[in-house]
């Protein structure tokens, strides 16, 4: 019953926090506007990888690369073909779940630091190609004015576009977690050994678990496409894949709304940071040394450590 | 194509595997004796390139290069030192994610305090006059420096492997990579020994930033490409193996040069595919890894 009560408690917070979402758009500056988008896809991205880091205590390591793809793939079929405008927002998720199939076949062999390692080298030969080949990918410059459908392209439009898919999305998430599946993967995390003994296959789980999590980040690259109408290079580098890292850290790996909470802080956080100082990476560094030491299990973790102390006192207090 | 070219570019892929090497030996000597995957490293070795830029401009003529060859890496080991000293040693007990993720915040930190001291524009070191010029080797030009790179690599090889096996502190770094716990129930202050190994590795760092400047544009991103490479190259010759560097280093470079002749848009690419393969088909690294 406790715990119905937390979960009451949050799906009223969660309504409520969508609802001012909602009206929001009429009050706000574009910019802001704009930047609340940015919180959603960069949210979505978090939230995908924390699918394996978190629930999967897998060594995501190269993420971002899946984003890159998913944003490349929509940008080229929008850019360089005729087909209908929407086919390209199915394909850039598949097209990321197929490369993380890929590529998680190979990784899901090995365990922990060479897991993520394998990743990062497997990550960065897509990375390599796209940064070179300049006739597809336009390079280190990327490429710029991207045409997305015409119904998306007032800002509040992509905004609601954006935040529909994220809400979709996030509910999608958490029934895989809810589900056998998801609660097999936890166990997983928890203890590989016990779970192969017991008669899991945890290669297949494990590759499951990041098919998954590739086809989210695939969508939120799509949605970065939407958002910006650009794509560079930068998407795929290692740089970003540990700055989504460092979002679940923020929010807090193990719960579940986390890394929403590490994304917003994040994104505001740079742009905010970005308009004072040119310094942005050395406030970042800082931050993130000061979380480790102090709150290693991120603020969402902290608060929910601190509400379930209370509870429980009350409970306590109540039965005595 | 043909042979001469051939051997000069392999020569010139050598020369690059040895600036990688010293870097990776760096890199790879901390992670095998303190178990710390450090991201940093790469950003170390940007700091000695800008080092030896500063010191080449206070020093004027060719014998600064020299005297930045020495002073470079140490600025290096002071920055490492006191990184160690403050926050590091606080953290070896923690799990491999969260020094990995502390590691970056240091390597996120250094970049932007390298921005501040020494601006963000391109900066360039010429090669000593005694290094500048060509020579020929086996019917190939081969440039001075280059050469000067294949003798220095197999030097600091042989002082690695002299430090780890010869000297006392170096096979206590050893015997503490295998079981920590162990060397200290022996009465050794395990907290020094670290530290002394940890300067160790970053010194190599510095001198690897101090030996690429002469070759290379010296940017604030250099580290950030390298380390990417650095790991990849520790990961394939077997974590905490200072061989298995050398031999992923000498993959690494050779596969990158001989690439520019076949294919010189994807030349980068070559040595990703290389890497990959590796792993593929040994996925714990070509040499015994330490653990």
């Amino acid at each position: 019953m406790f715990e119905e009560v937390v979960r009451s408690k949050w799906s009223i917070f969660s309504a409520g926090l969508l609802l001012i979402l909602l009206i929001l758009p009429s009050f706000i500056p574009r910019f802001y506007v704009y930047l609340l988008a940015l919180i959603f896809v960069t949210s979505l991205l978090a939230m995908s990888l924390n699918l394996v880091v978190g629930h999967g205590g897998l060594f995501q390591f190269h993420h971002g690369v899946f984003y890159g793809v998913g944003a490349y793939t929509v940008a080229l079929m929008l850019k360089k073909t005729s087909l209908p405008l929407w086919t390209g927002f199915v394909a850039g998720p598949i097209v990321a779940a197929v490369i993380g199939l890929v590529i998680g076949w190979f990784c899901v062999r090995l365990t922990r630091l060479y897991f993520g390692m394998l990743q990062i080298s497997l990550g960065s030969l897509i990375w390599v190609i796209v940064f070179r080949w300049y006739s597809l990918t336009g390079g280190d410059d990327g490429i710029p004015g991207i045409p997305v459908p015409a119904i998306l392209s007032p800002a509040k439009n992509s905004y609601y576009f954006i935040l529909i898919v994220l809400v979709v999305c996030l509910i999608l998430m958490y029934l895989i977690l809810k589900s056998p599946f998801g609660s097999t993967l936890q166990a997983i995390r928890d203890n590989p050994q016990r779970c192969e003994a017991i008669g899991i296959n945890v290669r297949r789980y494990q590759l499951a678990a990041i098919v998954i999590a590739t086809f989210f980040a695939g969508v939120a690259g799509v949605l970065f496409v939407v958002l910006e109408r650009s794509v560079f290079a930068e998407l795929l580098f290692w740089v970003l894949s540990l700055e989504i890292f460092i979002m679940c850290l923020l929010g807090g790996w193990f719960t579940f709304a986390g890394p929403i909470l590490g994304a917003a802080i994040m994104v505001a956080l740079r742009t905010f940071v970005g308009i004072f100082t040119e310094y942005w990476t050395l406030i970042l560094g800082i931050m993130l040394i000061l979380l480790i030491f102090f709150l290693p299990e991120g603020v969402m973790g902290f608060l929910q450590k601190l509400f379930q102390h209370r509870t429980k006192d009350t409970a306590e207090r109540g039965q005595g | 194509m043909d042979f001469s070219a051939l051997c000069g570019q392999f020569l010139v892929g050598l020369s690059r595997a040895m600036i990688l090497f010293v870097v990776c030996a760096g890199l790879s000597f901390v992670l095998g004796v303190l178990r710390v995957p450090n991201i940093a490293h790469g950003s170390l070795y940007m700091i000695g390139a800008f080092a030896t830029f500063t010191v080449t401009k206070l020093i004027a003529g060719s014998v600064g290069f020299w005297v930045a060859l020495i002073v470079a890496p140490l600025v290096v080991a002071l920055v490492s030192l006191v990184a160690e000293r403050a926050l590091f040693r606080h953290l070896y007990q923690r799990e491999h994610l969260m020094l990995l993720l502390f590691t970056f915040a240091i390597s996120l930190i250094l970049t932007d305090l390298v921005k501040i001291v020494w601006g963000a524009e391109y900066r360039s070191v010429s090669p000593p006059d005694l290094l500048k010029g060509s020579v020929s080797l086996f019917g190939a030009s081969l440039p001075r420096y280059n050469l000067f790179l294949l003798i220095i690599g197999p030097l600091v090889a042989i002082a690695i492997w002299a430090f780890t096996n010869k000297t006392k502190i170096g096979k206590i770094s050893r015997a503490a990579a295998v079981d920590r716990e162990m060397v200290g129930v022996l009465g050794i202050n395990v907290s020094w020994v670290f530290a002394v190994a940890f300067v160790i590795g970053c010194y190599l760092a510095g001198v690897g930033g101090a030996l690429v400047a002469p070759t290379a544009s010296i940017t604030l991103g250099m580290g950030h490409s390298l380390i990417i490479e650095a790991f990849l190259i520790v990961t394939i010759g077997g974590l905490g193996n200072m061989w298995g560097a050398l031999v992923g280093s000498l993959i690494f470079g050779v596969t990158q040069s001989l690439g520019i002749l076949m294919w010189p848009q994807f030349a980068i690419v070559f040595p990703y595919v290389a890497v990959v393969v590796v792993l593929v088909l040994r996925p714990q690294g070509l040499l015994k890894a330490v653990w």
